[in-house]
């Protein structure tokens, strides 16, 4: 023990709590090693809903919220992303540390620490615990995972864990919510008596790594800490999802199946809300005078929104298949699987994470790879991901796919023709991200090799509290895009639509749609679209998509619905009248490639700091986008 | 873990093979000797248990052969072979004579 020294004062020394005075106490800050679950307790304690999953490196920012929860409103509690030590090396680690040691401009300092370890490998968890008590805050050392200690077993003593720490100990469990009790009772105690009841405590003082592992192992050999057994269920999946054949199939196999369910179940959901909407838009507009008010609302709002609201079901079932995944553990198991193909285009298998993410969506997955330490491949990283299917053109996809592909089912109804034409999609969105890794790779940046560490987490059952609460958030949040994005772009289109308004003999006509703005804009970029298999409509609708994917959709419902032609078909009749096969694939391989995105342009503008890597991937993905189309409506025009 | 770890190291006292960990099989069991590595790969590694002295089993390989999966402390940590090359492993004396 010669190396250790106290570092805090003794109890007798510390000066008393003045009496009566208002709570000194105003930011506490949660803190602790990467996947231990500091956003799902953030999340019990304010109510707000940060995304949580079952993998390191999710959270990467710092997000603040009212300790609402636990009746104090008065406290701020601030998330960080996870840290091994207060020595750091990748980006979400610094403001981590930042944020901790108040150097953040705008972040208070905290006045408490509410430190988030994993009970199930404390030996670890707790070479965090010296360098955090270091600081000098007062400290709740919060043991999370309590369920999983029950369950295989593991033995520790919260008493004498406090004893040998000198800050108290709790045991809990964030994702059920139990055991929370504690932290109103730290809170008060920490206001009234702000480093009164603190201890000496024995710290490594060097904090070398190798000094806090054996300051650990002791502290944890001495309060008699058995940590539990390897969970067999994981070992026993793993032998299963890691297989030598069986992994990567199965891995194939769930991809799948999210497109075939996507189908067979969403197509059948999305026609009826389909239904109910049109039949509720009608008798809505029953109600109102015929004019060009019900014109407005009808023909250009309802069902402009209309068309792209029918695909909530299909998004909401792609998001319950991402859910599962995260929350499950798996996710971390398919980048292990697919670190080897990863490493061929020169990308580190950590890069598979925030790529994968891109699924749902490239915003959040630009900001993940934060946790990637070598910047050159961050860099790879974020102009490479927003080739990745995101779930904004789950729309267009389903939409063009269900117009134009017949519903054919191969090998006894198991496998559907539409599915594999989205899968095909998908896969185009894949294979542009590796080619362009490639190139990348090869000319702009020479990366080197930086080292693959992945944790592997245990597997877990997604619990349906947070499963229904992912599927809550995301309904909302495209309920509310469709309210305000669409719903102001459709309003112009159809503005443009009907103007210029003649007024002959006393009345306002307005325009028919070859007459209008929009008509005269159209058929102004329609030479540059032809080539493609593009009429006007679509050329307007891909202007407008530039905002966002989904825009498109909205925009063909709003023209589609003006022209008195199509007036009376719905979106998928009218398409499949106003295009051809080529056409309809070249649109939707344009989607795959193309970067029809500002949120998206915006986030990559934000995390690399300069205008020249959005400029760069918007022209390079914009002339990607338009070649392939041409030459697929080029292809299927000399084929069929 | 701990007290499995000191059995282990008492029956490496009999007879010693040091390896990469990148050469051992599937299934060995071992305590890490040294890692030669740059000091900040090497300190990323220790917080995630990777120190002179820890108990570490060669768990399973991805199905492309690498990575590889550990167990390392109770966690599962997979590493590529280019990494695990420069960490040594003492074997465990029963799996040392296989």
């Amino acid at each position: 023990m010669s190396c250790h020294t106290p570092v805090l004062e003794p109890l007798e020394q510390a000066p008393p709590a003045p009496a009566g005075t208002k709570s000194r106490l105003r930011t506490v800050a949660l803190i602790g090693p990467p996947n231990a679950g500091k956003s799902t307790l953030f999340n019990r304690l304010t109510g707000m809903r940060q995304k949580v999953a079952n993998y390191p490196g999710v959270t990467v920012e710092h997000h603040s919220g009212r300790m609402k929860s636990i009746g104090r409103n008065d406290l701020t509690l601030i998330d960080l992303p996870g840290i091994y030590s207060l020595a750091t090396y990748s980006e979400d680690a610094r403001v981590a540390v930042d944020v901790l040691t108040g150097k953040m401009p705008g972040v208070p300092r905290p006045d408490c620490v509410l430190l988030v370890l994993d009970a199930t490998h404390l030996n670890r968890q707790l070479m965090l615990a010296a360098p955090v008590f270091s600081i000098g805050l007062p400290t709740l050392v919060l043991l999370n995972m309590a369920d999983q200690m029950e369950a295989r077993g593991g033995v520790l003593d919260t008493l004498a864990l406090a004893r040998e720490l000198g800050h108290p100990v709790a045991l809990i469990s964030a994702a059920q919510g139990k055991g929370l009790e504690v932290i109103p009772d730290f809170l008060l105690q920490a206001d009234t008596t702000l480093a009164h009841n603190l201890r000496p405590v024995q710290l490594p003082v060097l904090q070398s790594p190798a000094s806090c592992r054996t300051w650990a192992t002791q502290v944890s050999s001495r309060t008699n800490y058995q940590s539990p057994a390897a969970s067999l269920w994981t070992r026993r999946l793993d032998s299963l999802l890691l297989h030598r054949i069986a992994g990567p199939l199965f891995f194939l196999a769930v991809v799948f199946a999210v497109f075939q369910v996507v189908f067979t179940l969403g197509q059948p959901l999305s026609d009826g809300l389909g239904t109910i909407l049109t039949s509720a838009g009608a008798k809505a507009a029953l109600m109102l005078p015929d004019n060009w008010l019900r014109l407005l609302l009808r023909d250009g709002l309802w069902n402009g929104v209309q068309s792209v609201l029918v695909f909530l079901p299909q998004i909401l079932l792609l998001f319950l298949f991402i859910g599962v995944l995260e929350d499950s553990g798996y996710l971390a198991r398919a980048a292990l699987i697919a670190d080897r193909v990863m490493r061929s285009i020169g990308l580190n298998g950590k890069a598979f994470i925030p790529l994968l993410s891109a699924y749902a969506c490239a915003v959040p997955a630009i900001m993940a790879t934060r946790t990637i330490e070598n910047k050159r491949e961050r860099i790879a990283t974020i102009l490479i991901a927003p080739f990745m299917t995101c779930s904004a053109r789950l729309p267009i996809y389903t939409l063009i796919i269900a117009a134009f592909i017949p519903n054919r089912m191969f090998v006894g109804g198991v496998v559907g023709l539409r599915a594999l034409v989205m899968l095909g999609l998908y896969a185009l969105g894949f294979l542009a991200a590796l080619i362009t890794a490639k190139l990348l790779n090869s000319s702009v940046m020479k990366a080197n090799a930086a080292p693959f560490i992945l944790e592997l987490p245990q597997y877990r059952w997604p619990t349906l509290r947070s499963l229904a609460l992912r599927l809550y958030d995301r309904g909302k949040l495209f309920l509310k895009k469709a309210g305000t994005v669409i719903l102001g772009v459709t309003f112009l289109v159809w503005v443009m639509s009907v103007l210029p308004v003649h007024f002959a003999t006393g009345t306002a006509h307005v325009s028919d749609l070859t007459a209008s703005i929009i008509g005269h804009l159209g058929r102004f970029i329609e030479p540059v679209l032809r080539p493609l298999g593009f009429n006007w409509k679509i050329g307007i609708g891909l202007l407008s998509s530039i905002v966002a994917r989904e825009v498109i959709v909205g925009t063909l419902g709003t023209l589609y619905g003006v022209d008195p032609t199509t007036h009376s078909l719905g979106l998928q009749a009218a398409l499949r009248h106003d295009m051809t096969l080529g056409g309809a694939i070249a649109l939707v391989v344009f989607f795959a490639f193309a970067m029809q995105c500002t949120s998206t342009l915006a986030v990559v503008k934000r995390e690399t700091n300069s205008w020249k890597f959005p400029a760069m991937q918007f022209t390079y993905m914009t002339v990607v986008a338009y070649t392939a189309a041409l030459i697929t409506n080029q292809l299927i025009l000399h084929l069929f | 873990m701990p007290r499995l770890a000191t059995r282990k190291r008492q029956a490496d006292m009999s007879e010693v093979q040091v390896t990469p960990l990148s050469s051992a099989r599937v299934g060995n069991t071992g305590i890490v000797e040294r890692i030669d590595l740059p000091e900040e790969v090497g300190n990323y590694l220790a917080h995630l248990g990777f120190l002179p002295g820890t108990h570490v089993e060669v768990l399973r390989r991805a199905p492309a052969g690498d990575p590889t999966v550990y167990r390392i402390d109770g966690v599962e940590v997979g590493l590529r072979n280019e990494t695990a090359r420069h960490i040594f492993l003492k074997l465990s004396a029963t799996e040392a004579r296989i």
